[in-house]
C-alpha cells in the first residue's frame, strides 16, 4: 500500500517508531525484565549504576532505578494513550457536530472550547487535580480536559472545507443521508490531520504526567518516570544517575512519539506522498 | 526576415525520473520575430507552459534544459546564470500567467507593484519620474482613474482589470518579448476579447514579439501570425496561421480545430407539446455579505425573477458570464441553495416546499455534473462504490446496484476494473465520465450540467459532450446545460437562455437565437466569441457539418 511504503521510506519514522516500539516492549514485559518491585527497597541508597544486581544503580532509598523505569513506562504509555483517547473522542465529536451544524451551535461550542484554552493548559490540569485528588483516572481526565480543544478546532475546520465540496455535495444529491455524508464523506477526508495531531498529543500527554507526577500530583501506589526525577532532584549533585535516566525515558519517548507523527503527516499527506511518486 | 527576436533551436528539457514521460519538451524550434504574434497551441501536458518557463529561466526544480538553445535577442539564455537571467527577466523578455490573482502580491498595493517592476532595472530612477512611469503604464493599458486604481489592492479589482495590471508589469521596461502563458483562460468571454485587443494594441506600438500560449483554437484565429501545434512534448506542426487554420496538414492538428465547437446553433427536433418537466417561476435570490460593523452589506442579486421552462428530453442551456448567477440557479433547482422567493415546479409538485425525508425523494429524479472532475469524486472512495451508492441510498439491494455500477461505467466508455480503482487513477475526462454515470445510476429525468466541459481539453471536451448527447437520447433526458461558453451552447443545446447579472434576458430555440440575437447583451457576447470568423457565427457558414 501506498501510505506503508511513504512512511517507510522516512528515515527519521523509522528511528521513531524502532524506539517507540522498544518502549512497548519494555512497557509490556516489565515483570520479565525487571522481577523486583519498583518501590522496594533492594539495596544500599546511592549505588552507581553497574553496579551488582543494580544495572541503573539506587536511588536515595536503595530503590532498583532499571524497575523504576520499566514500570514507569506502563504508567507514561497507559496515561498518554488513555488520555488522548478521552481528548480525540471529545474532540471530534464536539468538532464534526460544530462544523457539521454551523451557526448557533458552532458558536456555543466554539466559545467553550475557547474557555478551555484561555485558561493555562497545565496550571486547569494542576488544579482539577489537586481538587479530585490525585489518582490514575484523575490524571487522565485531567489530561484529557485540558488537550481536547486544539482537537476540536482542527476537526471543525476540516468539517467546515469539506461540507462545502462538491463530491460532499454531489453524495446529497445521490440521496446519501446525513449519517452516511458524515461518516463515508467527510470523516475518512478528514482523518489524516486528527491522526497527525493525535499522535503529537500523546507525546504532550506524557510530558504533562511526568509534569504533574514531578509536583507531586501522580498516583502514589504508580511508579512513574516524573515522580523519579521529581524525587531525586535534590541529589542530583551526588547521584546524577537517579535523574538523568528516568529524563531520558521521557525524552526517547517523547522525541519517538513526534517522529512517528511528522512522519505520519508525510504519508497522509497526499500531496507529499504523491510527490515521491506513492 | 531580420534576425527574430526570439529564437529556441532544438530544446530539449528533461522531467525528474518517475514523471509519465522523459521530457516535457523534445527538440523543439520555434522562432518569433519582431512585431509578431506567435501563438503556441497544445492540450494539457503538450509542455507549452514548460517553454514558456524556460525562457524565463523559471524551471521548476529537477526540471533542467538537457539539449539545444534559447537564444533571445543574439544571447544564449538556456546556459544563463541566475544573475543574468535577472537582467533579462523584465527588460528583454517579460511574461504574464493565467491567473492574475495569484500572479500578484495580495498585500501590496498595484502602484506599488508596478513601480518595483520599473524600479528593478532602473534603481536611480527620482520618485517623481517613477511615478509619472506608473501613471502611463496604467493609462497604456486602459484601466480607468489612476489615482484610484495606485491605491488598490489586488482583491479590489476585477479578473480583467488585474490581467491589465499584470500587462503594466510586464511592459514596464518595455520588452522586446513578451510570453503570455494562458492569459484570458481565467476571464470571460468579453473581458478576453477586450484583453487579446489590448495585447494586439501593445504588439504593434511598440514592435513587440509575443509568444502567446493557448489552448484555444479561437484565441489562435483571433490573434496568430503564426502558429506552432503542440503534442507530447513535440512539435507536430507550424507555419502561418492561415495555412494551419485553414489547410492543417497534421492530422493531430486537424482534430484538433474540427474538435472546436462552432457557434450555430443546432436545428431542434420536433418539440412534443408535452407539459414541461421543470417549471420555474420568479426565482429571486440576493446574497448578502456582512462587511464588519459599521459598513453597508454588500448585496450581489443571483437570481432576479427568472423564470424558465424545461420539457422531457430538452436540453436548455443556460449561457452566461461569471456572476451572471447561472450556476446559483442550477443549484436552487437542486435545492443546494436556497431561493428567497418564487417557485420550482418539479413534475407538477412545489419543489421548494420539500423537506427532509421528501427531498431526498425527489432529489432521485434531477442530478447534477459539476465543473471540476477533481473536486466532484471523494478522493478516499472507488468509483465503483460511489456510482452504486446513490441507487443503494434508495433502497436497490447492492448486488444489483454494483452490477449496474459496472454497466454504467461501460456505457460511458471507461474500462473493465475502472470500479475498483480510485478517482485519482484516472485523467480529467475520464472522471467527467465517472461523474456523468453517477448522476445516470438513479435514472433521473433531468440532468444539471454546470460548465460540466468547461475544465477539460478541446478534443475531451467534444468527446464528452457527444457522449452527453448520446445519453440524453437513450434515458430521455432533459439537460439544463449551464456554460459560459456560447460555442459549447450552440453544439448541444435545443434552447438557450442568455444570463446577465441574475436576468435572464434573452431566450429562444438555439439555432434562430445563433442566426439573430435580439438584445444587445448576446450580440455583444457573440462579437466577444475568439476565433468566429473563422470557426462560423453570424456572417460566416461553419466549414463542415455538425455532428451533435
Amino acid at each position: 500500500m501506498g501510505f506503508v511504503r511513504a512512511f517507510l521510506r522516512n528515515p527519521g519514522g523509522m528511528i521513531g517508531l524502532v524506539l517507540l516500539v522498544g518502549v512497548i516492549a519494555v512497557a509490556i514485559f516489565a515483570p520479565l525484565l525487571v522481577p523486583v518491585d519498583p518501590w522496594e527497597m533492594v539495596g544500599a541508597p546511592f549505588e552507581p549504576p553497574l553496579s551488582p544486581d543494580l544495572p541503573l544503580g539506587s536511588d536515595t532509598m536503595g530503590r532498583d532505578i532499571a524497575a523504576g523505569l520499566a514500570h514507569g513506562a506502563r504508567v507514561s504509555l497507559a496515561i498518554g494513550l488513555a488520555s488522548t483517547l478521552a481528548a480525540v473522542l471529545v474532540g471530534v465529536v464536539i468538532g464534526a457536530t460544530a462544523g457539521w451544524f454551523g451557526g448557533l451551535v458552532d458558536a456555543a461550542l466554539m466559545r467553550i472550547a475557547e474557555l478551555f484554552q484561555t485558561i493555562p493548559g497545565f496550571i486547569l490540569a494542576v488544579l482539577l487535580v489537586a481538587t479530585l485528588g490525585p489518582s490514575l483516572a484523575h490524571e487522565i481526565l485531567a489530561i484529557a480536559a485540558i488537550s481536547w480543544p486544539p482537537l476540536a478546532r482542527l476537526t471543525r475546520g476540516e468539517f467546515l472545507r469539506l461540507k462545502g465540496r462538491d463530491f460532499v455535495r454531489a453524495a446529497a444529491c445521490q440521496g446519501e443521508r446525513p449519517a452516511a455524508l458524515i461518516l463515508r464523506h467527510i470523516l475518512p477526508n478528514a482523518l489524516a490531520p486528527i491522526i497527525v495531531t493525535g499522535s503529537l498529543t500523546v507525546a504532550t500527554a506524557i510530558l504533562i504526567e511526568s509534569a504533574l507526577s514531578f509536583l507531586g500530583l501522580g498516583d502514589p501506589n504508580l511508579m512513574s518516570w516524573g515522580y523519579m526525577v521529581g524525587a531525586a532532584r535534590t541529589v542530583i549533585r551526588q547521584a546524577w544517575w537517579t535523574s538523568v535516566f528516568p529524563g531520558a525515558a521521557i525524552l526517547i519517548t517523547v522525541l519517538a512519539i513526534n517522529l512517528v507523527g511528522e512522519a505520519l503527516n508525510d504519508a497522509l499527506n497526499p500531496r507529499l506522498a504523491r510527490g515521491r511518486g506513492a | 526576415m531580420t534576425e527574430p527576436v526570439l529564437r529556441i533551436t532544438n530544446l530539449s528539457v528533461g522531467l525528474p525520473r518517475g514523471a509519465d514521460r522523459a521530457q516535457a519538451v523534445s527538440d523543439v524550434s520555434i522562432a518569433v520575430g519582431a512585431n509578431e504574434i506567435v501563438c503556441l497551441v497544445g492540450e494539457s501536458g503538450s509542455g507549452k507552459s514548460m517553454i514558456a518557463h524556460t525562457i524565463l529561466g523559471l524551471l521548476p526544480p529537477g526540471v533542467t534544459v538537457t539539449g539545444g538553445a534559447v537564444t533571445l535577442r543574439g544571447r544564449d539564455i538556456a546556459t544563463a546564470s541566475e544573475a543574468e537571467m535577472r537582467s533579462v527577466r523584465g527588460r528583454d523578455a517579460a511574461m504574464i500567467f493565467q491567473e492574475p490573482l495569484s500572479a500578484l502580491n495580495p498585500l501590496k498595493r498595484i502602484g506599488e507593484q508596478i513601480a518595483e517592476a520599473v524600479r528593478a532595472h532602473a534603481p536611480a530612477t527620482p520618485r517623481a519620474a517613477i511615478r509619472a512611469r506608473v501613471d502611463a503604464l496604467i493609462a497604456a493599458v486602459g484601466l480607468p482613474d489612476p489615482e484610484r486604481i495606485r491605491a488598490s489592492f489586488p482583491f479590489a479589482l476585477s479578473g480583467g482589470q488585474r490581467q491589465r495590471v499584470m500587462i503594466a508589469i510586464a511592459m514596464a521596461n518595455n520588452p522586446a518579448l513578451l510570453v503570455a502563458d494562458e492569459p484570458t483562460t481565467a476571464l470571460d468571454v468579453t473581458t478576453q476579447a477586450q484583453i487579446l485587443a489590448l495585447i494586439r494594441r501593445l504588439q504593434s506600438e511598440r514592435q513587440m514579439g509575443v509568444l502567446l500560449i493557448t489552448h484555444d483554437f479561437g484565441v489562435v484565429a483571433e490573434m496568430a501570425d503564426r502558429v506552432v501545434v503542440m503534442r507530447d512534448g513535440r512539435v507536430v506542426e507550424q507555419g502561418s496561421a492561415e495555412a494551419v487554420l485553414t489547410a492543417p496538414r497534421d492530422p493531430y492538428t486537424r482534430a484538433l480545430i474540427a474538435a472546436v465547437p462552432h457557434a450555430r446553433g443546432r436545428a431542434s427536433p420536433n418539440m412534443r407539446a408535452t407539459p414541461p418537466l421543470l417549471e420555474i417561476e420568479a426565482l429571486s435570490k440576493t446574497f448578502t455579505t456582512r462587511q464588519g460593523w459599521f459598513r453597508p452589506a454588500r448585496r450581489v442579486v443571483a437570481a432576479d425573477a427568472i423564470s424558465l421552462t424545461l420539457s422531457a428530453g430538452e436540453t436548455v442551456a443556460v449561457v452566461g458570464e461569471s456572476g451572471s448567477g447561472k450556476s446559483t440557479l442550477g443549484q436552487m433547482i437542486l435545492r443546494l441553495a436556497e431561493p428567497d422567493s418564487g417557485r420550482i415546479r418539479f413534475e407538477g409538485r412545489d419543489l421548494l416546499a420539500l423537506r427532509g425525508e421528501a427531498l431526498r425523494v425527489a432529489r432521485r429524479r434531477i442530478q447534477i455534473v459539476f465543473q471540476d472532475p477533481f473536486a466532484a469524486l471523494n478522493p478516499r472512495q472507488r468509483v465503483g462504490e460511489a456510482i452504486a451508492r446513490g441507487p443503494m441510498a434508495y433502497g436497490v439491494p447492492k448486488a444489483e446496484a454494483v452490477a449496474e455500477a459496472h454497466a454504467l461505467l461501460d456505457r460511458v466508455g471507461l474500462k473493465a476494473g475502472a470500479a475498483d480503482r480510485f478517482p485519482h487513477e484516472f485523467s480529467g475526462g475520464q472522471r467527467q465520465r465517472i461523474c456523468i454515470a453517477r448522476a445516470l445510476a438513479l435514472k433521473p429525468r433531468i440532468l444539471v450540467a454546470d460548465e460540466a466541459v468547461s475544465a477539460l481539453d478541446v478534443s475531451v471536451q467534444a468527446r464528452v459532450l457527444d457522449l452527453l448527447a448520446e445519453l440524453r437520447a437513450e434515458y430521455n433526458l432533459a439537460m439544463l446545460f449551464i456554460t459560459h461558453d456560447l460555442r459549447i451552447a450552440a453544439r448541444i443545446a435545443d434552447r438557450v437562455a442568455v444570463m446577465q447579472q441574475g436576468r435572464i434576458v434573452e431566450t429562444g430555440p438555439a439555432a434562430a437565437l445563433f442566426a439573430a440575437p435580439e438584445h444587445p447583451y448576446t450580440r455583444g457576447l457573440m462579437a466577444a466569441m475568439p476565433g468566429r470568423r473563422l470557426f462560423g457565427g453570424l456572417d460566416a457558414p461553419a466549414p463542415e457539418a455538425l455532428t451533435a
